[in-house]
């Protein structure tokens, strides 16, 4: 049994509001998986019914083997979880906050030093164990939250928007971290920062209105960048037949200031002929740029694409 | 054991802040000063008692009344405690922290209950410490004394019950307070009506419900294992509410 979590037609209703929408998938151990969604999309939503926060309206979430209805108690020991707003003691020490969570966590009173000591280490904090928490950065407060999450080192840790509001170099600290931790924990992160999948992920799971619209590997997300498009600059431009005749070639159209770009099949990338062409017919080319599709474009292609689906549906 | 460490950590909260230790000063200072007007009143009246028959005791003429005076006071004082509990942790939003550690709402619940227990036992201990200083120059009855701390260790168990359940309903503490503050204050003077010579069954039934009935009874040295059960039925009442409030809010909210 290779899966360590399982999501089973998960729903969620906020009276009349669908906020999730039978989601179907499962995490396998040590992968690091990205929930990716606009604003609204429902992640957090799901998120909450998977640590046990809030109650599904119909579905299934089984950690481990563990029902989280029928075993919370089970369940609940495998995961550790970092809520969108980390849930802080202002009034305790990082320390004595650790231990609490240790405690809760039900780590026998011997370990609780080694435990505290280690999270505090993991995640950069063994100066600061002494102050109080409101008395720290946001950076520092974000890390306590993550090291109350893998205090009682969880099968599975997730983050719910983990670098929100941190600045840049904070943020690369936080995404080297959550990589570490990685190696020996199955994380579920999830942001609506697109680069941030790319940095740290295995793979990407695209939510959307509630509904899963996507789920790739980040090699897979990374072949669906590539878009199948040159964008080429001659002087001597040839007519468009003699351009579509080249194998591969699939359409012609005339680009801004003097450019064409050629679409193409993307199995048959026909770059090299096209230079070999330019040479043998003298088209003076002096640019050939490949065009990639950003994250970004994915992104509001999937999402928007789902859309116009639905709404033909509807229609 | 979890719930041990829920009401260890509200405990520390509790020192952490100064509203503990200003009810602490401020519910000593008051109970003191009635105290010593007890005293007082007490010395007047001795020549007077040491002819009479049947003269009621010290303890009767100085324990019942500061204690009766204490019920009040305690009863404006527990709302500002009880009001944080749960309402706090919700507007922080670091009730998820409970909520994804493996324990139960059960004990999320005892723990905080035991948490503001324990800090009002040391209350009770402190004004304990009053009466017993009369045993430098005299004798009590400690039957009554033990009975009159009973009924007040059960009384702010049961009011800590219901200021509990008021901020597991909401997430402003101080709602929480008004509200906790105003259902007490109800069931205290429910009685009142209850009193009068005429009193039809429904008064009858009305002055049963008022946690002053039962407790003026345990003043009195009476123990009616009735009382005992009125308040752990109350305490447990609410307690459960509490749960259930917590429930249903993963299943609402």
């Amino acid at each position: 049994m290779n899966s360590l979590l399982q999501v089973d037609q998960l729903s969620r209703y906020f009276g009349p509001i669908r906020a999730v929408a039978d989601l179907s998938f499962t995490v396998t151990r040590g992968e690091i998986l990205g929930f990716l969604g606009p604003n609204g999309a429902g992640k957090s939503t799901t998120m909450k019914m998977m640590t046990g926060n809030l109650a599904p309206s119909a579905g299934q979430v089984k950690i481990n083997g563990f029902d989280l209805l029928d075993q919370p108690r089970q369940a609940k020991a495998q995961i550790g979880y970092l809520p969108e707003q980390p849930p802080l003691y202002r009034e305790l020490t990082v320390d004595e906050y650790l231990a609490y969570s240790a405690r809760l966590n039900r780590i026998e009173r011997g370990r609780l030093k080694a435990a505290v000591n280690t999270a505090k280490e993991r995640c950069g904090l063994t100066g600061v164990g002494r102050r109080l928490i409101g008395n720290l950065s946001k950076g520092f407060q974000q890390r306590v939250g993550i090291a109350q999450a893998i205090i009682h080192m969880p099968e599975l840790v997730i983050l719910d928007e983990p670098t929100v509001g941190l600045d840049p170099i904070q943020i690369r600290e936080i995404r080297s971290l959550i990589r570490e931790l990685g190696q020996e924990h199955s994380v579920i992160l999830s942001t609506h920062i697109l680069p941030e999948v790319q940095a740290v992920c295995d793979r990407v799971q695209i939510i959307d209105k509630g509904e899963l619209v996507y789920s790739d590997t980040i090699d897979g997300l990374d072949r669906r960048m590539q878009s199948s498009s040159l964008l080429l600059a001659m002087h001597n431009p040839p007519a468009e037949q003699e351009l579509l005749a080249i194998t591969g070639v699939t359409a012609v159209e005339p680009a801004s200031s003097g450019y064409m770009r050629i679409h193409f099949d993307p199995q048959n990338n026909p770059a090299q002929q096209l230079v070999e062409a330019s040479v043998a017919a003298g088209w003076a080319l002096y640019e050939l740029t490949p065009e990639r599709m950003s994250l970004e474009q994915v992104f509001v292609d999937i999402t928007c694409s789902e859309h116009v689906v639905e709404q033909q549906e509807v229609s | 054991m979890m719930m041990l460490t829920v009401a260890r950590r509200e405990l520390r909260s509790l020192f952490l802040s100064p509203l503990a230790w200003t009810i602490l000063a401020v519910v000593q200072v008051i109970l003191a000063y009635l105290f010593f007007s007890q005293i007082e009143f007490f010395m007047q009246i001795q020549a007077r008692l040491t002819g009479m028959q049947a003269v009621p005791g010290i303890t009767e003429i100085i324990v019942a009344p500061m204690f009766g005076n204490a019920a009040i006071i305690l009863l404006l004082v527990v709302p500002l405690l009880t009001m944080r509990l749960i309402s706090d942790e919700r507007r922080n939003q670091t009730l998820s922290l409970l909520f994804s550690a493996p324990l139960s709402m059960t004990e999320i619940v005892l723990g905080k209950f035991l948490g503001i227990s324990a800090f009002l036992l040391l209350i009770v201990v402190l004004i304990m410490l009053m009466p017993l200083s009369l045993l430098v120059g005299g004798s009590l009855d400690f039957g009554m004394l033990a009975s009159a701390c009973l009924g007040l260790i059960l009384l702010l168990a049961s009011f800590t019950a219901l200021g509990l359940y008021m901020s597991s309903l909401t997430a402003q503490p101080t709602i929480a307070a008004i509200s906790s503050f105003g259902a007490l204050l109800l069931l205290w003077v429910l009685d009142w009506g209850g009193g009068s010579s005429d009193a039809s069954a429904g008064q009858g039934v009305m002055a049963y419900l008022s946690l002053v009935r039962h407790y003026e009874a345990l003043l009195k040295g009476a123990f009616n294992s009735a009382d005992i059960i009125y308040y752990l039925l109350f305490i447990i009442t609410f307690l459960v509410l509490s749960v259930r409030r917590l429930d249903a809010e993963r299943m609402q909210s």
